[in-house]
Order: C-alpha cells, then sequence, then structure tokens
C-alpha cells in the first residue's frame, strides 16, 4: 500500500527507562496503521537482547529523576529520596535498587514492561534492524539478539527512513 | 449502549489501552461495535486520536468517577 504512513525510529540509549519510548511509540504507530522500524545502534543494542536483565535505570547524574519508594503509605511514598551523586557512587550496587524499585513502580502504574512491548511491537510487524557496525564494535553476536532481527548499516537505515513522514531520534 | 465484544483496560497505562483495543477490533468484523472501559485519564484524547486516524468511528465516549468508557465501530 503506497499512500501508508511511515515511521522509523533510531535507538540510541540503553537503559531502562529510554528503552520506553522507542518502543511505546512503535507499537502504537502500528496500531494507528504506520509501517514502522526501529534502527538500533550503540547503546540501543541492549534493547534488542534476548537477555533484557540488563536494562537498568541510573539516578546517578539524573537530577530529573525522582526517588520514591514503590510501597508503604502514601506520604511515606511521597518523599523524595533524591541523594548527592558522591554518595550513590559510592554506595554498592545502588543502581541495581534503583532499578527493582522502578520496575515496581512501573508494575504499580500499569505501565507494560519492555519484553511486554518489545513482544507487542513484533507482533505488530515492527521491524527490527540492529547496526552491524555497532554489533561488531561492542563483541555481540547475532545469537545473543531475539530471532526477527535484521542487520544493516546506515544505508538501509535511510532506505526507509527516506519515505517516512516520521522519523524520530531517541 | 449495545456492542458486540467488551474490552476490561481498566488498570492498564499508555499505550496499552489503545494497543488491546487494537487486537480486539482484529478480531472484529466490520460494523461491530466494541465496548473499552479504561482508567487511564489519558486515553479520552487518545481514544479520539486513534479513531480519527484509524477511521474506526467512537461513536460515545463517557466518564463516570475515574472509569472511561468507549464505543468504537469497527471501520
Amino acid at each position: 500500500m503506497d499512500d501508508q504512513k511511515k515511521m522509523a525510529i533510531i535507538a540510541t540509549k540503553g537503559t531502562l527507562d529510554w528503552a520506553y519510548p522507542p518502543f511505546i511509540l512503535a507499537s502504537t504507530a502500528a496500531a494507528l496503521g504506520y509501517e514502522t522500524q526501529i534502527f538500533f545502534t550503540f547503546y540501543g543494542l541492549q534493547m534488542l537482547r534476548k537477555d533484557l536483565s540488563g536494562l537498568k535505570v541510573s539516578p546517578l547524574g539524573n537530577p530529573g529523576m525522582p526517588m520514591k519508594m514503590p510501597f508503604g503509605p502514601k506520604w511515606f511514598r511521597g518523599i523524595n529520596w533524591n541523594m548527592p551523586n558522591a554518595i550513590q557512587s559510592l554506595v554498592p550496587g545502588y543502581e541495581s535498587v534503583a532499578t527493582v524499585l522502578m520496575k515496581q513502580t512501573i508494575k504499580n502504574n500499569g505501565v507494560a514492561s519492555i519484553p511486554e512491548l518489545r513482544e507487542l511491537c513484533q507482533e505488530a510487524e515492527v521491524k527490527f534492524i540492529a547496526c552491524q557496525m555497532t554489533v561488531e564494535l561492542f563483541g555481540f553476536d547475532h545469537s545473543d539478539f531475539i530471532d526477527g532481527v535484521e542487520y544493516g548499516g546506515a544505508a538501509t537505515f535511510f532506505e526507509f527512513a527516506g519515505e517516512t513522514d516520521i522519523c524520530l531520534y531517541i | 449502549m449495545e456492542f458486540d465484544k467488551e474490552l476490561d483496560a481498566r488498570g492498564l497505562n499508555c499505550p496499552l489501552p489503545i494497543l488491546r483495543c487494537k487486537k480486539a477490533l482484529n478480531d472484529c468484523t466490520s460494523g461491530q461495535v466494541l465496548k473499552v472501559v479504561s482508567t487511564d485519564p489519558g486515553s479520552v484524547k487518545d481514544f479520539a486520536a486513534f479513531a480519527k486516524q484509524t477511521g474506526n468511528e467512537l461513536l460515545a465516549s463517557s466518564e463516570a468517577g475515574s472509569e472511561y468508557t468507549f464505543f468504537i465501530k469497527k471501520k
């Protein structure tokens, strides 16, 4: 279908929080009838791994991130536990704890998990393209990634991106 | 209002109500009406936008307490 709308996204981030925008927008675009493609490059490759447990959220150096507890009474949940960077960096496992808390908050809010959103994208035939250059640069193997991923370079991206109505860099 | 299918999207947040709705519509035939109940305040605008862009008709959109109900007729 020639008049079908198209959207391309370049996904470059490899953290749990930044895995959301590409998958949310791509799955929604597909539901709205867009032909959609995501080009994963650099740290964005993390989002294509079979094992997504490496996606973490880091409050370190991220002043925009509220640190709130996903449990306890309302007054307790309202407290913002922001700590100075210097302290965060010295506490072992700080990122892992923040990630566990974030995943709980996500669940409490009825927000989909990343594996769920990725699956919804695949079901909706969103095309995933992994940047072959960064796959090699970071020492990944194609077997690290889920099935259905295509591998290509910048020219591959432009082939589709050049015909899109919406093109985003995330 | 009469409907052919019902989707409970309560407790789900953006973009899940829309994605589930799209899936449910796939199982409907043209002209059938899908009722969706959601608790996501953002879904009011989202369902209107979804209908406008996909050509499925939003027959009614209402709010009762913290629940939002939509009736969508499949294109």
